[in-house]
This record gives C-alpha cells, structure tokens and sequence, in this order.
C-alpha cells in the first residue's frame, strides 16, 4: 500500500507508527501528490535522461536562429561546388564532412545539414506541440462531458469520434492544403503552413485523447468526492473542471508526451505528399523524405535527419513512461 | 564466351537485317573485340541478332493506361503496342535520330496526298492476317481510328487529334453511339485495301498522326469496347497468351503473322512477358541481374542506381543516356502581374542559374541546359540563346537592369507551381527560389499532384490567376518529333482551354499563331521547319518560357538484350519490335 505520506529508508517506510513513535522531534510533512510524483520520477534515472534530452531539444528549437547564426551556418545556401554534378552527390567521405559541414552537406543543392537541422529543429517541435495541444484540449473538454453526463450527450459524441476516427485523414490534408495554400486567415507562407499542419494533425487525432479521458470520467463520476460536490449543489462545469480534470492530469500528461512523437513522425508523412512544410524550409520530415533517394549511394544524409526524429522520438516515449509510473502508482 | 557468340551472330545476321546503316557501325565496334560502350545504342544496334528463342521480359513500376492501341496515350505503350498491333506508318526501328524517319507498316507507303494536303489516301498491304487467321482490312482500320477519337465517353486516354482534323469530326459520335453502320463519311474505304482521310484543312504532318496506334486495325465484331484491353485481336507478331490486370501480361508468337507482309518485325523472342506494379530499385537490380530485359517505361533508373552506375566503369558501359525528346522549362504566366510585362519575364531569364537548376535535377545525366524551346532531337531546333549568362549561372546585375525597366526594382513576391510527387521538379523549383531570391523576387512554391496538375491546377487559367501563380513548371514533349507537333499544343493562343490547358504561359501571340497556322499548311518541309525555327526565336523574344535543361534518361541496356536501339522517336525508349535475348 503506499500512502500519501512517504518518508525515504526502507525501514522507516515498512513500520510508520513506529517511526512516529520513536522520532517526535523529526518534522514530518505531508506532501502533496506533485511532490511524491516529483520523487518517484527522480529515482526513475532513464526518464530522468528522456526529460534532459527533451528539455534540450526544446532549448535547441527555441534558440535555433540565433545559433545558426552564432555558427555562421545557413540552412538555404548552396553549395553546389561541393557536389560531384554527375552523381549529384557530395564529394569526400561520410556526405561531404568537413570543418566547415560537420555533418555533411546535402545531394544535389550541397546545403548544410547541421544548419537544416537545426531550422528543422523548431518547426518540427512548434508543429507537433501545438498539434498535441490542440487535440488535447479538444479531445478532453469533449472527453469529460461525454464521461459525466452519459446518455444522450455521450451517444453523440462517442459517434462524433467515431466520425473522426474513421476519416480519410490524409486526402482530407491535401484538400485542405491544397486550398489554404493561397492564403487564408490574414496568414501566408511558413506561418501559414505551419498553422494548416497544427490543425489537420491536432483536429483530427482528438478522439484518442477523448476516448482515454471518457473513459476515466466513466469511473470517477461513481466515486464519493463527486456525490459529494454534486450534493453541495456544484453545478456541471464546476465538477467537471474542478473535481474531475484535477484527478486526470496524470494520463493527459502521459498521453501527451507520447503523442508528441506520434505527430513528428505525422508531419514527415505529409511533407512527403507535398502538403506540408514548403521547400526550401527545412524539416525534418522533409530530409528524411528527400534522404529516401538516396540511402543506398548517401546513407549520412538518410542518418542525421533520422537519428534526431529517433532520438527525440525515444525522449519522449522514455519521458512518457517514467511520468506514468511516477504518477500512476498502480501501473507498476 | 557468350560475346564471342553474339559477334558471330551478328556478323552471320548483318546481312539479312534491315535495319539498313547500323550493322557498318556496330561492325567497327566488334573489330576490337570490345564489348558495347555507354550510349552504344544510340549511335548502332547493340548485340545485332537474329537468333530465335527466349523470354523478353519488360517490368513497370507503375501500370500502362491501357493495353488498348486506341485507349492510350503514353510514348511506350505506342512502342510496345506493334507488336500486337500494327499502325498504318511507323518509325524505323533504328538508333538515335535515325528512328524519326518514318516507314509503312500496315500500309504499303507513306500517304498519298491530294487536294493541298487536305485530301490523304493509304493502300494497306495484302495478306495481313489477324491472330484468328481473318484478313484485316481497310474497314477494320476506319473503325479503328472511330472508336478511339469519337467515343470519348468508352475510350478517353488517348489523343483525339483526329476529330480535331477529320472533316465533320466534332459531329460524328463514335461507332457506340452511330447504329447506322456506316461511320465518319471523311473516312474513305473504296475497296478492302484502299482507306481514304479527308480533312478540314490541309495538314502536312499527316503521315506522323497516322503512326499512332489509333490506326492499327480492330475488328468490330471482336470489339468489347473498353474491355477490349482483356481481349485484343493482334495483327502484330505476337498475340495475348494471358492478361492478368494490373499484374502480368504474357504474348506469344502469332502463327498467323506472315513475314512476307511485313518488313519490319522479325519475331526473334519466343515469349514476351510484362511485369507490372514492380519497384522501381526492383527493376533497377533485375536489369543488372539480368532477370529483367527491358524496364517498359523506359524512364531511366532511378537516383541511387545512377550514381551506383556512373561511378563504375564496367557498368558505365552498359548505360545509354539519350535525349528524352523533352524539354524542362518554367512558364512564366502573362496573366499574373507583373509578368504581364516583359521586362520582368527577361529579369528571370537572366536571373535563373541553370547550372544550379541541372545539378539539383540530377546532373548532366538527367539533361543539357537549354537555351530553346525546341530540343535537339525534334525535327526544326535551331540553336541560339537569347539570354546568354557567363557559364549559364544567371546574370543577376543584367536581371537587376529588366526588374527596373519593369518598374520593379526592389524585386516581388510570387508562387511557382511543381508537381508534389515528380522530385525532379520539386528540385528544380527549389534552385529557381534560390536564384530569383539573390535579385529580390520572393518566389513560394506550391505543389500539386501530377494527375490533376493540368485538369485542376496549373492547367486552369482562372485557377493559376486566382492564385497568382506567375511561374510554372512544366516538362513537354511532342506527339510526334515535327516542330508543329511540339510547339502548337504549348505556344498556339488557340490552344489555350479552361481546364488541361498546356499552353500555360496562356500566351496568345498574333505572329506566333499566324507563323504555326501557315506551317502546318506549307507543302515545303524546309519551310515549315523555318517557321518552327522562327516561332522558337518570337517565343523566346517574348520570354514567356525559361528552358531549363532538354531532358534526357539514362537507361541501363540489359547486355543479354539483343537488337537494341534507342530511338529517338520514342523519348529514347528502346525499340521494342525486334528486341530478344540471349538468355534460353
């Protein structure tokens, strides 16, 4: 059984009346569930190292622009000199390496793949976080009301879900992509793209999010706390936003935090069909689509762009896991 | 030891073959004994044969439109389709630019023409008898050219140049439709051999229409309309075995093809077999492996097996890299601001650094910078370059001169269009960014699908004004290799149409369109190809299209292939009448 109030040592923990007992002048605290959550994620080290690298990643993103150019690196300069013209691909070993390419430089246009890396870097993180967020927020609002108040309500939303789940998700993209592109909401070029993405991605994976969080509404709502909120006369959006989201912000997280690779590896997919992100913007998507010619003949290039999807793939996941278990206790 | 055999061979068939003017050449090649070299088949036949047996086997990546000579419309299928089918005329299976000259096939000899071109007659050979031993007439050869240019609701994918010519064809409703039996009245048949076309207007390219496989003979009784790709009637050297949809195609030897009828086939191979729906990095392997004869498509290899070929020297040799009969341009669209004007057109002829735009499509491989709409292996190209830049890396201080006699000096903002699944293109358009970007003009691309890029996108005039898509890419290659059949479909204002528009510069030039209108008419082919020579220099004073490179394939030849010729008729695809192989 673990309580809510836990104190480190083995023994301590296996007889607490007699610690109370023996210890009076110890202060003990009760601590809240953050802060137990908060230890047992501390002794979880490989989610501690999933939480390092996706707070760098997140660093890396957000000062992308400035360290390109702390680096004097340009992710849309060609390099064409650097390029064997009738193979198209670089010269020199390991993707054309060098001092001033790290790691490499493209086929065909010879720009640098560190630079594009780093561009890629951000927009495939704003991408996938506003994404995550916007089916977030809509699959657990609609997640909730469905749970509560069941019947009719819950009839027609779970359909509404079951709508969603069975679109034509990619052909809807193209569509929308194909005719947003012009322009659209005062909005044009990389901004616009990016906000088309966001939507698609998000508006259309809500009903995994809603379907979690209904599910957990389902059992909540029989629990005591909430007959008791209900017989003090809490009316409907107090409970469900006050009562019941404060009780489901442990799989919300968690299931965040795996979604967000879930959309990376979206965003490829569509840049691959054209709809996405734009050339010259990089991506990573968009590298690793580009680096499908030629993995056989190139493999760096297939490499880089696919270790940085693989890596912040597996922080995620690894973050994702170790918050599970640390706010879940029963899922040990 | 299987050289040696091939040189014997060859030596032994030199001179039984036709293929009058490439054993000479192909002979000096085996006095050294060595083996072929890269582009071999485009200058001689490779590995001359005449040696029966085997299985020539094709694969696709992809699958045909259709099997059905009146239901298609793409370069390699009105190749592979003689084999079952036989047109009026032909092209001479022969290498290079040698292959655009034209021969009889079904017929006995070129058109006879009367009337100033308006009126052409054909004498079909006697004796051509179809797989189930019926004699083919002239009647089967009108209702061929019927059902595929007048059923368009039955049979769509082909061309339909003969309703746009036939006198009466925009009323005639096909064969489907007509019950009377008697068909399109311009279409002649006093006797079971003699056909007759009468025309609207003279057209002196006539024999060049007359090759497509629209005019090879269908029976009307045999006819199942658009399952008729299930089940067709050759007339050819080989006929159907089996037909498995989207899969596998396999033809046999015909036992009722005569040679005596016909000069050109030769019937070598035992068994034809196509592979369809196979990767293209498959079919790469395959060819070098030499599991695969032909790769049908004939669009090249793909990027890693070019650069995997180029770099070895054995292999190297096994390649043909031929002009595709193509050229890669950018429209730039005259009913988009502000290329409305012509100075801000010359801005980009200047700006564009070819040598960037090449690289990034794969190299001189993949095509030679162009400075011209027609490409070399069309029959009319004259070279010049009226927008010469040092080395063809773009001139940015001339462009800088135009944007400001436009008015536009700190540059603009526009969209270029390209085809979201033709990598190429979508390179080319990211070099052409980067180029008009160092000029000021901030260019954005916009991808669409190739199979709607002209009914929906960029062949929608309103669409791509709407849109202010001032630049457009685009690749063209002719119908057939004349300066009319290339130039008229993307350069006439008449041919400017609201949906599947090709002339998308939506360039409509009163000079331009009087020069094709007359040539088309002018008996004198030395003046025809004069006028081509001249629309080309108008176009290009107007500067509505930026050539970027005359497309070229590099294809692998399988060397158990035998009789191989890149034909400049057929995009540089190789000749596929008289292929076998040396595999039993």
């Amino acid at each position: 059984m673990t309580a809510p109030i836990e104190t480190t040592g083995s023994q301590a923990e296996a007889q607490p009346e007699a610690v109370l007992a023996g210890v009076k002048s110890q202060n003990i605290e009760g601590r809240s569930l953050g802060q137990i959550a908060w230890t047992r994620f501390k002794r979880d080290k490989v989610a501690v190292a999933g939480g390092v690298v996706v707070v760098l990643l997140i660093l890396t993103a957000a000062l992308s622009r400035p360290l390109q150019s702390l680096l004097g690196l340009d992710p849309n300069a060609f390099h064409q000199d650097l390029i064997d013209p009738n193979t198209t691909l670089p010269k020199g070993d390991f993707g054309g390496m060098s001092w001033d390419h790290p790691l490499g430089v493209e086929p065909k246009f010879g720009r640098d793949i560190l630079a594009r890396i780093l561009e890629g870097s951000w927009v495939s993180l704003v991408v996938a976080f506003g994404a995550t967020v916007l089916s977030n927020v809509i699959g657990t609002v609609l997640g909730l009301i469905a749970g509560y108040y069941g019947g009719r309500v819950d009839a027609v939303i779970s359909r509404l879900m079951d709508t969603f789940l069975a679109f034509p998700l990619l052909l809807f993209a193209i569509a929308i992509s194909a005719t947003l592109q012009g322009g659209a909401f005062g909005l044009e070029g990389l901004p616009l793209h990016i906000l088309v993405l966001i939507f698609v991605i998000g508006f259309f994976n809500w009903p995994y999010m809603g379907r979690i969080v209904r599910g957990q509404t389902l059992a909540l709502r029989e629990r005591e706390f909430v007959d008791a909120s209900r017989g003090m006369g809490a009316s409907g959006p107090y409970i469900l936003f006050k009562e019941l989201l404060p009780n489901l912000v442990a799989p919300i997280i968690v299931y965040s935090t795996l979604l967000i690779p879930t959309n990376i590896l979206f965003e490829a997919s569509l840049s691959f069909l054209g709809v996405g992100i734009q050339p010259p913007q990089a991506s990573w998507g968009g590298m690793l689509n580009q680096a499908v010619d030629f993995f056989e003949v190139d493999p760096q290039y297939m490499l880089v762009p696919g270790l940085a999807i693989f890596i912040t793939v597996l922080a995620f996941n690894l973050l994702g896991d170790g918050l599970r278990d640390a706010l879940d206790p029963r899922s040990r | 030891m299987r050289r040696s055999a091939i040189a014997v061979a060859a030596a032994l068939s030199s001179a039984s073959l036709l293929l009058a003017g490439c054993s000479k050449a192909d002979d000096n090649g085996d006095d050294g004994g060595s083996k072929a070299t890269a582009d071999a088949a485009t200058k001689s036949v490779v590995n001359a044969s005449a040696e029966k047996g085997g299985t020539v086997t094709y694969a696709m990546s992809d699958v045909p439109d259709s099997f059905d000579p009146g239901n298609t419309y793409y370069a390699y299928m009105y190749n592979f389709s003689r084999l079952y089918a036989r047109p009026l005329l032909t092209f001479k299976p022969a290498p290079g630019e040698k292959g655009n000259e034209i021969v009889p096939d079904l017929a006995q000899g070129k058109g006879q023409s009367s009337d100033g071109g308006k009126t052409w007659t054909y004498k079909l050979r006697q004796g051509v008898k179809y797989e189930d031993g019926t004699e083919v007439t002239s009647a089967d050869v009108k209702y061929a050219v019927e059902r595929s240019n007048f059923a368009r609701d039955v049979l769509s994918l082909g061309p339909n140049y003969f309703a746009q010519f036939l006198d009466g064809g925009d009323k005639y409703k096909g064969p489907y439709k007509d019950k009377s039996g008697k068909g399109l009245a311009s279409i002649e048949t006093p006797d079971k051999y003699t056909i007759t076309f009468k025309l609207k207007q003279p057209f002196t390219d006539f024999d060049y229409l007359v090759t497509a496989p629209q005019t090879a003979p269908v029976p009307k009784a045999k006819d199942t309309g658009v399952d008729y790709t299930k089940k067709i009637v050759s007339s050819g050297s080989y006929k159907f075995q089996s037909y498995e949809e989207g899969k596998s195609v396999t033809l046999v030897r015909n036992p009722e093809w005569n040679a005596k009828t016909d000069p050109l086939r030769k019937q070598y191979p035992d068994k034809i077999v196509v592979n369809l729906k196979v990767n293209q990095a498959t079919i790469d392997k395959d060819l070098m492996a030499g599991t695969t004869t032909v790769d049908l498509a004939g669009r090249g290899v793909d990027t890693q097996t070019q650069a995997q070929l180029l770099n070895n020297k054995d292999q190297k040799a096994n390649t043909d890299n031929t002009y595709g009969g193509r050229l890669v341009y950018a429209a730039l669209n005259t009913t988009v601001k502000p290329f409305d004007n012509v100075e801000c057109r010359k801005a980009v002829q200047y700006a564009i650094d070819k040598v960037a735009v090449q690289t990034a499509q794969g190299g001189p491989v993949r095509g030679d910078i162009a400075s011209t709409v027609l490409p070399p292996d069309v029959i009319g190209y004259q070279k010049f370059d009226a927008y010469p830049t040092q080395g063809n890396k773009g001139d940015a201080a001339k462009a800088k001169e135009h944007l400001t006699a436009c008015k536009q000096p700190n540059g603009f903002k526009t969209y270029i269009s390209a085809r979201s699944d033709r990598q190429q293109e979508v390179d080319a358009a990211t070099a052409i960014i980067d180029s008009l970007k160092k000029i000021g003009i901030n260019a954005e691309m916009k991808q669409y699908p190739s199979g709607k890029y002209f009914t929906d996108y960029a062949g929608v005039p309103a669409f791509a004004k709407k849109q202010g898509i001032g630049i457009m890419m685009m690749q063209w290659g002719a119908d057939w290799p004349t300066g009319y059949g290339y130039l008229n479909q993307i350069l006439n204002g008449k041919a400017i149409s609201a949906s599947g528009n090709t002339n998308l510069s939506s360039f409509d030039n009163a000079e331009v369109n009087k020069l094709l209108d007359e040539a088309i008419q002018n008996p004198d082919e030395s003046a025809r190809n004069a006028a081509y020579a001249e629309v080309d220099k108008k176009t290009m004073d107007e500067a509505v299209i930026v050539p970027l490179t005359y497309f070229k394939v590099l294809l692998y030849r399988s060397p158990n292939a035998t009789n191989v010729v890149s034909s400049a008729a057929w995009s540089g695809q190789y000749d596929a009448l008289n292929l076998g192989t040396t595999k039993k």
